[in-house]
């Protein structure tokens, strides 16, 4: 059985239909063709799969893609405007060098995005826990945190 | 591993009643879902195979926490992150906080419910303990009734609870406790974030302060250790008003000790009745060797943990005195 969900994705209303069994992630990536949320452990523990739905980050691998109607999705692929007008978060991710395989890389900034617009200068320790489900295999975590830092200010920075 | 390719069919419910006759009518074909964070890891590792999923997340009035006669109630699907933030639980549920804030990662607690988390059963649940030693009651509604029960009745086994096929659980409902009582958890890990404990305790303290300075002056002082405060603690006249224990991880149940009143009730608080306690609580516990730690170590973190929980539950009590 198919079922006719409405959401937000992006900024932009989608009507669709999706079969239970979908995921999020499926739905996204295999249906929607927006790969730039990654699969990861599909577990729910790594955060490569994590998208913003109303504001929270959450972990698309293990979230139903019938949950989502009704509801607003941010993914990746809706930060950058254009290839010129970078989201500062990407910016900060570039400038900073907080990238090396970059695999994980969308899940860090869907999870950073959703602390700064609830919390637009975080302390380190805010950062941490912000992004404590998110696993990076390659960089570390130092260049990313200051990622983070310097997009906060950015932030912050444009709200005055 | 996108997809869960046994879900044939998917409810999203909109009342307590509706859910209840779909689960009646599919009976193990079924399964109730809230945030899902157990439940799909489970369908993905094939340990349940159900065809059906019964949504509950879009029943109304079931995501709350409020003070109501005494009580701090917490609807079912009301999310770890929605406990973590919640200034009634703050302060007064310390247990329940420290459990919140350390079970899983920002995006899981986003959507985990504390409802799920019970009815999983998991011998590992984190919100378990704490809630046992605060004296939680939960509340499970049926085709027939409502009822009410203690929390250490509702876990029957890993996986198994009280809960009956047809019924959903409601409510969790923890009486507000005096202002000289406070409590905490340890989880004990390797890593902070998405783990399991390796072994988890959980304290409620109530105490009647009869000499405490030198106790306050080592909390104060930024670089005083755990043996520090012991001493102190030994030094003191702090006399036992209650004292509650629970264990996670520690038996095929999350355990809640019972009997410490006859060794506790009035007694001065000090590594000698702590010792007597943790030997209470290791008689009860069912500690195993698992991947994750092995018995002895366990058995020795429950008495260091024992120890440690009482003198963060007595660092809370000063704060306010």
């Amino acid at each position: 059985m198919r079922y006719m969900i409405n959401f937000r994705l992006n900024g932009e209303e989608i009507s669709i239909e999706v079969d239970p069994s979908w995921t999020l992630l499926y739905l996204l990536r295999e249906v929607l063709g927006l790969k730039g949320t990654k699969e990861g452990c599909g577990m729910g523990e790594c955060g490569a799969c994590t998208v913003q739905m109303n504001g929270k980050a959450v972990v698309s691998c293990i979230y139903p893609a019938m949950e989502v109607d009704g509801k607003e999705v941010w993914t990746i692929e809706g930060l950058a405007q254009t290839s010129e007008t970078l989201h500062p978060l990407q910016r900060a991710f570039i400038e900073r060098g907080a990238i090396q395989c970059g695999f994980c890389t969308p899940g860090m900034i869907m999870s950073a995005k959703a602390l700064l617009e609830k919390n637009s200068s975080p302390n380190e320790e805010e950062i941490k826990e912000a992004i404590a489900g998110n696993i990076c295999r390659c960089t570390g975590y130092v260049q990313i945190i200051e990622a983070i830092k310097y997009a906060a200010e950015e932030y912050h920075g444009s709200k005055k | 591993m996108m997809r869960l390719k046994m879900i044939k069919e998917y409810y999203k419910v909109k009342s307590v009643k509706e859910a209840i006759d779909l689960k009646l009518q599919y009976g193990e074909k079924a399964m109730f879902l809230a945030g899902g964070t157990d439940v799909i890891v489970g369908l993905k590792n094939k340990k349940w195979n159900p065809e059906v999923l019964i949504s509950l997340n879009e029943i109304p009035g079931l995501s709350y926490i409020r003070e109501e006669n005494g009580y701090l109630k917490i609807g079912a699907l009301t999310t770890h992150r929605e406990i973590e933030k919640s200034i009634l639980i703050e302060g007064k549920i310390g247990a329940l906080m420290d459990a919140v804030r350390n079970l899983g990662s920002v995006q899981i607690r986003n959507v985990a419910t504390i409802g799920g988390n019970l009815c999983n059963a998991a011998p590992s649940a984190d919100t378990a303990p704490p809630l046992l030693v605060h004296n939680a009651m939960i509340t499970l509604e049926g085709k027939q009734e409502r009822r009410s029960l203690p929390l250490e009745e509702f876990f029957l086994g890993p996986g198994k609870t009280a809960k009956k096929e047809d019924e959903l659980l409601m409510e969790i409902s923890l009486p507000i406790p005096p202002k000289t009582a406070k409590s905490a958890y340890w989880k004990h890990t390797r890593r902070a974030a998405l783990e399991l404990p390796i072994i988890g305790v959980a304290m409620y303290l109530d105490v009647e302060l009869v000499k405490y300075g030198k106790l306050q002056q080592v909390f104060d002082s930024p670089d005083s250790t755990w043996d520090d405060q012991s001493r102190a603690l030994n030094e003191s006249e702090i006399l036992c008003k209650e004292l509650r224990l629970a264990l996670g991880v520690a038996a095929p149940i999350p355990l809640k000790v019972k009997e410490l009143e006859g060794i506790v009730n009035g007694k001065r608080l000090n590594d000698q009745l702590l010792w007597e306690v943790t030997d209470s609580a290791l008689q009860k516990a069912q500690v195993r060797d698992s991947w994750r730690g092995v018995a002895w170590y366990r058995k020795e973190m429950i008495e260091v943990l024992t120890k440690r929980l009482a003198l963060i539950c007595l660092r809370r009590i000063l704060k306010e005195v």
